[in-house]
């Protein structure tokens, strides 16, 4: 403590303001049109679907087919695909290998009015398996559905690249069509096809999954790997939208949704507004109480726990580049109110420890320091302990690719992935907050306390509980 | 709690509460909180629909709807028991209706919109819009709950270790029991008390018990740094003076924790309850009592046990 000369409080004062600062309000530049973020701000946190709303869906292969993991990677790969080509960026895609489940999840507002998440859902599941056939027949399956019968010539797998476009027919008018690049074995098979159909006047049948598209009279003898689609298209987005389906892939199996969830912002929002709200009151009310209890460490501890409470949004909103920004849920911002309990406990750990020092007798300088020292044995091993227990939730319910999830593995990986994002976001922001107590609870409370009390005005023992003299 | 006799101490000048003393009346209160706790589980628990596998859809609307007219029309389109709720949006003058059942295949998209359409049509002027839909499937229901029960398995050993570890200067081993012992003490009479108020088990529950883990756990280990620090200080003196001493010295650091989460917990609760964001309610309340069972555990029964447990090891070890 001796050490700690008169400048530092300053030091650590302006340190945290101007890191809470940049981590509120960020450092954006603005030049005309050209916006650029060097620091995301608050509003930059992503928010989870539980407060702006979305859609979280787990799929299972339908008719309980056993997929191997190959099959669950390649369909992991689909669904970003078409997660992408359906505007969603920012999705996420899991799969739970032991359960065969494929769990994805996208915010998604209902501000949006022109995307059906239901409508999504649906299209997200199915399998889009592109077939050309011989013919046009159908059979009932057992199901008492209608499926194609026809010999397969093409399979999505035979096709290089689809595009939309349109193309004029000899009657002036424009219609949309699908135009396709085969890959050499897909030329290959559609040439014999067409060659041999040509002579006999077949006919080849296009299908999605069970739904025709088209089925034209073969005419000519195809021999270039180029086939267009020319089905009944009404629109443009129709074209581009089967392209985009083509070009996605097709699943090995078709996707039952096992669980479905939209979360409407209207419900969120209210939440995150009251946890807010709550949060700044409990805030206010932690300082008066620090404050009017332990004086001098008391608002010592208020400016650390300041710092606590903008470092973890900080963490969340990916402040820092080397860590990727995280999702905030409800139970995220419990985790962050739980820390901040446990910040608090860390100071009056400390402030009772200094009260006792110097209510021993000893000298003020004397007595910080013992404070400190004594407190820091249960601060450490209290923090450490939830810590672990943090550590264990986000293996326990994080997502299967999560380093902790990895880690805990070897215990976990018997009972399945059982995803719970918003708990997962409970032990994210408990372990960021019990991290930080040991930054801004222990080390700059301790700095503050100990520059400020080299201070003539801030000798009196009385300003840190003791007895007057 | 009234001061004890302080002969023969080396130390008969500090501060003591006689907590060892009444640790009849804290195993006695305990046991009967266990008890009451685990008989209330009889009368019949709302387990939510996550444990059970079901679906919850949830609509705002305007006017007025019946909820026997929802609950039947529901009925029919699912084949299953229906319960129908209906609440106040605080934020908007728009009503909440609020479906759910336990439906062993899942509910699929389809179904979903068939529901909702249904109802669509069978209000046509209150403007029923889904606000809300979840739907779990019974498979996953059970795999969280044996992840659950797994977790605090694996929490509890890996809390033992490391007490084991960290406070061999008191017995570690028993220390990491006694405190283990106190957290499941914690963990059940907060589950009574979920069940008792009538609120669901839900994830909420799961993300309240791990709280109060966390909490109780933290409490307990800085009453048990007291312990160890006090014995460094003290090596002769007697065990039961040691405990009190030590838990003494704590309280007033227990009791000022507890009441800043506890307030923390109000104020969200008030301010939640205000917006009418009900489902932070499920997590709030149970946090206030859950922390004042953690307190109490923390300071009367883990270092209770510890004596005990200590007094029986010496006894074998006479013997």
């Amino acid at each position: 403590m001796k050490k700690i000369k008169k400048p530092v409080f300053f030091i650590v004062f302006l340190l945290i303001l101007g890191f809470s600062y940049t981590a509120i309000f960020g450092v954006k530049y603005q030049y005309g049109d050209v916006a650029k973020t060097y620091i995301k701000d608050i509003s930059d946190i992503r928010l989870g679907i539980d407060i702006q709303g979305g859609v979280d869906v787990t799929f299972t292969p339908a008719d309980g087919v056993d997929a191997t993991d190959e099959q669950l990677d390649a369909v992991k790969e689909v669904m970003k695909v078409r997660l992408a080509s359906l505007g969603i960026t920012d999705s996420n895609v899991y799969v739970d290998s032991n359960n065969d489940h494929v769990i994805v999840r996208f915010p998604w507002q209902s501000s949006e009015s022109d995307f059906d998440p239901e409508a999504a859902v649906k299209e997200l599941g199915g399998t889009a398996m592109l077939t050309f056939r011989e013919g046009q027949e159908t059979t009932v399956d057992e199901n008492g559905e209608t499926v194609p019968s026809g010999e397969i010539i093409l399979n999505g797998e035979d096709i290089a690249n689809a595009s939309a476009g349109y193309q004029q027919e000899e009657t002036g008018e424009v219609i949309y069509v699908v135009s396709l690049k085969l890959n050499p074995s897909g030329t290959e098979k559609f040439s014999e096809a067409t060659g041999r159909l040509y002579t006999e006047n077949g006919v080849i049948s296009i299908w999605m999954d069970n739904t025709l598209i088209s089925a034209p009279t073969v005419n000519a003898h195809i021999t270039n790997g180029e086939a267009i689609i020319s089905g009944s298209f009404e629109t443009y987005e129709d074209a581009e939208a089967l392209a985009n389906k083509i070009n996605s892939g097709s699943l090995p199996f078709s996707l039952t949704t096992s669980s479905f969830s939209t979360i409407s912002p209207t419900l969120g929002s209210g939440a995150l507004d009251a946890m807010m709200l709550g949060g700044l009151i409990s805030l206010g009310f932690i300082a008066v109480y620090m404050i009017v209890l332990y004086r001098l460490p008391g608002f010592v501890a208020v400016i650390g726990l300041i710092g606590q409470i903008t470092a973890t949004f900080a963490v969340v909103s990916g402040y820092f580049s080397f860590m990727n920004s995280s999702t905030l849920t409800i139970p995220g911002i419990a985790g962050i109110i739980l820390s901040v309990g446990m910040g608090v406990d860390a100071n009056i750990i400390t402030g009772e420890r200094i009260k006792e020092e110097l209510r021993s007798g000893k000298k003020l300088n004397t007595a910080l320091e013992a404070g400190y020292k004594r407190a820091f044995s249960a601060i450490f091993d209290g923090n450490l302990t939830v810590i672990l227990i943090a550590i264990i939730l986000m293996g326990a319910f994080g997502v299967p690719d999560s380093l902790f999830a990895k880690m805990l593995n070897i215990v976990f990986r018997w009972f399945g992935t059982t995803t719970e994002g918003t708990i997962y976001s409970f032990g994210f922001t408990l372990m960021v907050g019990a991290i930080l107590n040991f930054l801004m609870g222990v080390l700059a409370s301790k700095l503050m306390l100990g520059s400020l009390s080299k201070f003539g005005v801030f000798k009196n023992r009385k300003l840190y509980g003791g007895l007057s003299k | 709690m009234s001061k004890a006799k302080n002969t023969q101490s080396p130390a008969s000048d500090i501060k003591r509460y006689n907590f060892t003393g009444k640790r009849k009346i804290f195993y006695i209160i305990s046991s009967a909180l266990i008890a009451l706790s685990i008989l209330v589980t009889f009368l019949g628990v709302d387990v939510a629909i996550e444990f059970r596998g079901g679906t919850m859809i949830t609509y705002s609307f305007t006017g007025d709807v019946n909820s026997n007219e929802v609950q039947s029309k529901v009925q029919e389109i699912t084949n299953s028991t229906v319960n129908v709720q209906q609440g106040d949006l605080f934020q908007s003058d728009k009503k909440k209706l609020s479906i759910s059942f336990v439906s062993n295949e899942g509910f699929t998209a389809e179904k979903q919109s068939e529901l909702t359409t249904a109802l669509q049509e069978l209000y046509a002027d209150n403007e029923l819009e889904i606000l809300d839909s979840t739907d779990v499937a019974a498979s996953s229901g059970r795999n969280f709950f044996v992840k659950c029960i797994v977790a605090v398995a694996f929490s509890s050993v890996i809390l033992i270790l490391y007490i084991a570890f960290r406070f061999k200067r008191i017995s570690g081993w028993s220390s990491g029991i006694c405190a283990v012992i106190a957290l499941i003490h914690d963990v059940i009479v907060t589950y009574g008390f979920f069940v008792i108020i009538g609120f669901q088990i839900n994830s909420n529950f799961i993300a309240v018990v791990l709280t109060i883990l966390g909490c109780s756990i933290n409490n307990t280990i800085v009453v048990y740094d007291r312990i160890r620090e006090n014995k460094k200080l003290m090596p002769v003196a007697d065990i039961n003076d040691l405990v009190n001493i030590s838990t003494t010295q704590s309280m007033s650091r227990s009791f000022r924790t507890t009441i800043t989460t506890i307030a923390t917990m109000i104020i969200i609760s008030v301010v939640a309850y205000i917006y009418g964001v009900t489902s932070i309610l499920s997590f709030s309340v149970p946090i206030i009592i859950g922390m004042t069972i953690g307190t109490y555990s923390s300071l009367c029964l883990a270092p209770c046990l510890w004596i005990s447990l200590q007094a029986k090891n010496k006894k074998a070890q006479k013997a």
